[in-house]
């Protein structure tokens, strides 16, 4: 079930004040963040982040198709292994 | 040959069943656009009238129903929205995976497709040392 639009989008309270902090003195470094769970709204949008994914901090420029989507959707905490030979031909894929 | 909104051809079934054969229109659309065009469900196809066709059509441009080639253009819109913002959803879409959080270590074989054996292959650059 999705969440009561009552509640209106849910932001963790100290990546909102961080969030303002950056508008409000218009610099450009990333914000460094844990809160994956923090849905994107559009007040996110032009800033980038670096988003925690349990080891590293991933960099994510927000753009408008971003809103609405969760931070923790553009960090993956899993690393893709395939199969078969390592070749340059295969990586290149 | 019953023609509704371009190309569809359903002749011999009733027509609540044959509507269904337009890519948009499933059982519940179907039979609400009859009620809206006062038509009778059970006529076959190839009976209808060239009015009661109109109506029928009528029924669905009004209806605001998204069907055909639009509804397939929508569904390839939401594909290369998330695909080009990179976020999990996509991913997994591009790599032709379980989207929804299902396991893949067993079954998954819709998305995956059959098996395929991949063998050992060995690393040209082993015995040189380059991994």
């Amino acid at each position: 079930m999705g969440r009561s639009i009552k509640k209106g989008p849910f932001i963790d309270g100290h990546l909102m004040e961080k969030i303002l902090k950056a508008k409000a003195t218009n610099q450009k470094t990333p914000i460094k963040t844990w809160s994956r769970r923090s849905m994107i709204t559009p007040d996110f949008v032009g800033l980038t982040f670096t988003v925690h994914n349990g080891k590293i901090f991933n960099p994510v420029f927000v753009t408008e198709n971003m809103v609405g989507h969760r931070l923790g959707e553009f960090s993956p905490t899993r690393t893709f292994k395939k199969h078969g030979a390592h070749t340059a031909k295969a990586e290149a894929k | 040959m019953a023609r509704i909104i371009g190309v569809e051809v359903p002749p011999n079934k009733r027509i609540d069943i044959a509507l269904r054969y337009v890519y948009g229109i499933g059982p519940v659309n179907a039979v609400e656009i009859l009620a809206r065009a006062n038509i009778d469900p059970s006529i076959r196809a190839k009976d209808l009238t060239e009015a009661q066709l109109s109506q029928i059509v009528h029924a669905i441009q009004d209806g605001k129903y998204v069907i055909e080639g639009d509804l397939r253009r929508e569904l390839g819109m939401n594909l290369k929205r998330l695909q080009s913002i990179k976020c999990y959803r996509g991913i997994r879409h591009m790599r032709s995976l379980p989207v929804r959080g299902q396991r893949t270590q067993t079954n998954a074989r819709t998305r995956k497709g059959p098996r395929k054996t991949v063998g050992v292959q060995r690393n040209p650059n082993a015995k040189v040392g380059i991994h």
